[in-house]
């Protein structure tokens, strides 16, 4: 059965999600709803990969329960760097772009999310299905998000 | 007629009442030392400026002075009554400190220059930036203290003229989350109860609301309540032992922060037992089966640890609420200013929804401003909503004000939600943002984060220009400073929370060269020749009458609807509630009765947020879930602070108000009977910690949060353990560091962190991480009031009470005696 296959994609992504969300919000550390919302957000696509983990076992897969973890110096130097670079109008270009990547990103979770919905019927496994019940609504509220700051940021930006 | 000290009893005499019964009158005067009420020239009409309640008044006028006030009995507000704001604040205006004459920076000074030089700077500056970048150079920041007619004509410049979405007032600290609150849960602004619901109630359920500081005279009623006949059940939610707390049948006092998880236990408690209205519900709401999946995670032993309250407290309020027959419910800024603002006041309205208890007598919700002229801020588009509820995600409204201004709909920038403050500070920072016109406002004191806020409007490269009647901190920094009219000096209308619109006639000139706000804004749009489609001028309107008139046009078959109002309904009688249109001539008591709301897809003022992330809610989606336009049941998860104690910081601070300042004292500090009243800061702690950290009352202590320090005196009060309260009010002009701090810091903003809720963008004021050092002994109590929730905790001298100067006494008259007027 392929199914392991879009379990160990779907703990893949959401740890891929979780991690760059951190990293946008140490980036932007001086625009402060991006930094405060980028952390809450995380823990959700953080909780996904140990749900995730919680269920592979019963399907043959070994995952790590753990989220992929942030190192501590990393993380002081870009939210120095955010400081400093913070009264430089470039900042705002870069501010786009990730959050563009944090949309697709949360877009491709939610296929994956999907496609284990779609498996979980059709092995009619109430469980997973209940995992994707749980986990899904917040995947497409953190794609919402990122559309939402992206449109709210693109016109100051972009014609400014 | 008597005479008493309404500083040391600022609710002044008991006239008890039961329910269902009219609130008795009581007047209440206070006149300038030496005037007696036969020698006053003049009693000129308007309400109070002072807080959010509304009350209406009288000045008293002689030889073009204003020498006192007096409550008028005929309005529905207040009664005849006034708060001790009102009864001493009107000597502000004329403190020889006014500002008389237009300023210009000159070689790094303000100097004093005339109208047409200060204006031509802010013109030519406007227009070059408009030529170079286009109107996102250009941020509007307003207040809560403006008239409509001012409000409107400023939102009209913003958003139709300059075509900038940088549009906010300083509401956003104090009542957006009010305002999003009821826009989440019915679909538009606009408050569903009535002061007259405290009449009838039989359980108030106070949110985070201290309306005994707030709003006295609302308290005055509630305690005329408990004084009369079948007296309600008060339910209080406040971390602070406040006079509201003190009188409560419970009082829940959580960790800060943690307000959806208490509602959603007191929710979960309702709903598991019964206590709703499934018929109600049924006809007239959607979305409560996310509620009840949402708070059965939520059970009080779960709540119980979270919020630090004991269980049974939560199951035997949720039982009060759950068996009251009517029930008000009344929010402010505990809920507002902390973590999850707009999430915990939607549990609220949550809670009269789900037990049917909305537009019927004794069935309100007050979802509280913090302002006196705050809702209007919001309904004329001073906020950067679009002018009357007007939806900016949906086409048709944008078209429809386009029409009313004569405008083409692209000139109305309605692309993405308006910049809120914070926002615009974040573009002012980056260098987006190169022009901030501030009116009525102190950002450099009331914004979080004072450090910070003071680099950003400091900078060189950004234009700030500042209209005020005093040279406040933030006008301190300003490169152009117009000298502005204030309350009493100017005419105009404001709208209180329960919809009550008066009348504010002028009384006296303003001081020296000082204007009217409204003829300032003009006089900016006809100078940059803003203009509609046809050529002609954009504002149509040259004085406050027919300003009035321009917007009630603009309010015309909105949910806000003024046409039914006009200067001279206004003047003499009581205040009128909106809607009043021709349906309703005498306005409307009490709105969604019979379950009606204004939430249809194509009349509603938004589609709502996401609670949690803020994102704006998608057209088709809402149309979806509510096509009806029925009431919005919102769930909410709990989610922590971001900011959590720690070992380094391992307190909460919250920071407040007192019942004798406003803001950020621009006016009471220059009051002598409200200054000598609350004269400093100072700092609360319980004797708990107290004890642990070895500091007695009225020793200085450093309160110190990752962003900066304060230095206080301490009061041991009755707050909650490992929680620190300071009043944000205290800034540095009374100090010699002028917009700053010289030496130790003074304003609570130094040390609070920039957040804000993702749904209300209201800043969080009261979830800061904080510790405490004892500097050094004091030599005797702390400067804060012992008649309000500073009370002390412990003993305390007699003589170190709260009481007034000689001047603080104020006449009271009974019913009969004061509808003699």
């Amino acid at each position: 059965m392929k199914f392991g296959l879009v379990l160990k994609e779907l703990h893949r992504s959401e740890n891929e999600l979780a991690h760059h969300l951190l990293v946008i919000s140490e980036r932007h550390k001086v625009d402060h709803e991006i930094y405060h919302l980028a952390r809450d957000l995380s823990r959700w696509s953080q909780q996904h990969v140990r749900d995730i983990a919680a269920l592979a076992g019963n399907y043959g897969e070994n995952l790590d329960p753990e989220p992929r973890s942030e190192a501590g110096l990393m993380e002081t130097l870009r939210e120095k760097g955010s400081e400093m670079v913070g009264r430089r109008p470039e900042t705002g270009m870069l501010l786009l772009r990730d959050l563009r990547e944090v949309y697709l990103q949360a877009c491709g979770v939610s296929a994956d999310w999907e496609l284990l919905a779609q498996a979980a019927q059709g092995m009619k496994d109430q469980d997973l299905l209940g995992l994707a019940e749980k986990c899904h609504p917040q995947t497409i509220r953190q794609m919402k998000w990122a559309n939402g700051k992206l449109k709210e940021s693109a016109t100051q930006v972009l014609v400014s | 007629m008597a005479q008493i000290d309404r500083i040391a009893e600022p609710w002044g005499t008991r006239t008890p009442y039961g329910a269902g019964n009219e609130w008795p009158v009581r007047v209440d005067t206070h006149l300038a030392e030496g005037v007696a009420p036969e020698d006053v020239d003049a009693w000129v009409q308007t309400a109070s400026l002072l807080h959010s309640n509304g009350d209406a008044m009288d000045i008293a006028v002689k030889d073009n002075r204003i020498v006192g006030v007096r409550g008028r009995a005929v309005d529905r507000v207040n009664h005849g009554r006034l708060g001790p704001k009102d009864l001493y604040g009107w000597q502000a205006n004329a403190s020889p400190d006014r500002l008389t004459k237009p300023l210009i920076r000159e070689g790094g000074k303000l100097v004093e220059t005339d109208w047409d030089t200060a204006m031509q700077r802010v013109v030519d500056r406007s227009k070059a930036l408009l030529a170079e970048q286009g109107p996102s150079a250009i941020g509007f920041y307003t207040t809560g203290q403006l008239f409509a007619e001012e409000y409107y004509t400023l939102g009209t410049i913003a958003h139709g003229g300059i075509g900038t979405n940088h549009v906010d007032g300083n509401t956003r600290l104090c009542t957006a989350t009010a305002a999003e609150a009821l826009k989440e849960s019915f679909g538009c602004d606009g408050q569903p109860g009535s002061y007259t619901d405290v009449d009838h109630a039989d359980v108030i359920a106070l949110y985070g609301h201290n309306v005994a500081e707030t709003q006295t005279v609302l308290w005055t009623r509630m305690l005329d309540r408990l004084a009369g006949p079948n007296p309600p059940s008060i339910i209080c939610v406040d971390p602070r032992l406040t006079p509201v707390a003190k009188a409560a049948t419970v009082h829940l006092a959580p960790r800060p922060g943690t307000n959806v998880a208490l509602m959603n236990g007191i929710l979960h408690e309702i709903i598991s037992n019964g206590w709703v209205d499934q018929e109600y519900i049924q006809a007239h709401t959607v979305g409560f089966s996310e509620l009840e999946k949402e708070v059965k995670n939520y059970p009080p032993a779960v709540v119980a640890e979270i919020c630090g309250v004991p269980a049974e407290q939560i199951s035997e309020a949720a039982s009060i609420i759950g068996h009251a027959k009517r029930l008000l419910s009344t929010v402010l800024q505990g809920f507002y200013q902390s973590n999850q603002g707009t999430a915990a006041a939607v549990q609220v309205n949550n809670i009269n929804i789900i037990r049917g208890m909305l537009g019927k007598p004794g069935c309100g919700i007050l979802q509280m401003n913090g302002q006196p002229t705050a809702e209007n801020t919001r309904e004329c588009g001073a906020d950067g909503d679009l002018a009357a509820f007007r939806n900016w995600s949906n086409d048709a409204h944008v078209k429809d004000l386009a029409r009313v201004w004569n405008i083409d709909p692209m000139s109305i920038p309605h692309y993405s939600p308006p910049t809120h403050v914070m926002q615009m500070m974040r573009y002012a920072e980056d260098g987006s943002i190169r022009m901030l016109w501030v009116s009525g406002t102190n950002p450099a004191v009331s914004l979080p984060e004072l450090a910070r806020v003071r680099s950003i409007l400091k900078q060189e490269r950004l234009f700030l220009v500042v209209q005020d009647i005093f040279l406040s901190e933030t006008a301190q920094l300003a490169d152009v400073v117009l000298p502005a009219a204030t309350w009493g000096e100017k005419t105009g209308t404001f709208t209180n929370v329960d919809r009550t619109v008066h009348l504010s006639e002028k009384a006296v000139d303003p001081p020296g060269e000082a204007r009217p706000d409204l003829d300032i804004f003009i006089d900016y749009a006809h100078r940059m020749g803003l203009k509609d489609k046809d050529g002609q001028p954009l504002i149509k309107w040259h004085d406050p009458e027919s300003a009035f008139e321009a917007w009630k046009e603009c309010s015309r078959g909105r949910p806000c609807d003024y046409t039914g109002i006009t200067y001279g309904k206004l003047r003499g009688g009581s205040g009128i509630q909106w809607p009043c249109n021709e349906e309703n001539p005498e306005g409307t008591e009490r709105i969604y009765a019979d379950g009606k709301f204004w939430a249809h897809p194509e009349y509603c003022e938004t589609y709502g947020r996401d609670l949690i992330t803020g994102a704006p809610v998608d057209p088709s989606e809402y149309k979806a879930l509510n096509p009806e336009g029925k009431a919005i049941i919102k769930a909410a998860e709990y989610v922590p602070p971001h900011e959590l104690p720690s070992q380094d910081f391992p307190l909460q601070l919250i920071t407040g108000r007192t019942l004798y300042q406003f803001h950020t004292r621009t006016k009471t500090g220059r009051a002598p009977e409200l200054q000598a009243a609350a004269p400093d800061v100072w700092v609360e702690l319980s004797a708990d910690d107290a004890g642990s950290y070895g500091i007695a009352e009225g020793d200085l202590a450093e309160v110190e949060t990752p962003r900066g320090s304060v230095r206080a005196r301490v009061r041991i009060s009755g707050i909650r353990n490992g929680v620190l309260f300071l009043p944000f009010h205290y800034g540095y002009w009374d100090t010699d560091g002028g917009h700053q701090p010289d030496g130790a810091g003074r304003a609570a903003n130094e040390l609070t962190i920039t957040d804000w809720d993702a749904a209300s963008k209201q800043p969080i004021f009261k979830t800061a991480a904080a510790r405490i050092t004892r500097i050094s002994a004091g030599d005797g109590p702390s400067p804060a009031p012992t008649t309000t929730a500073s009370a002390p905790a412990g003993g305390f001298p007699d003589e170190a009470r709260t009481k007034g100067i000689t001047s603080a006494l104020a006449d009271e008259a009974g019913g009969t005696e004061g509808g003699a007027r």
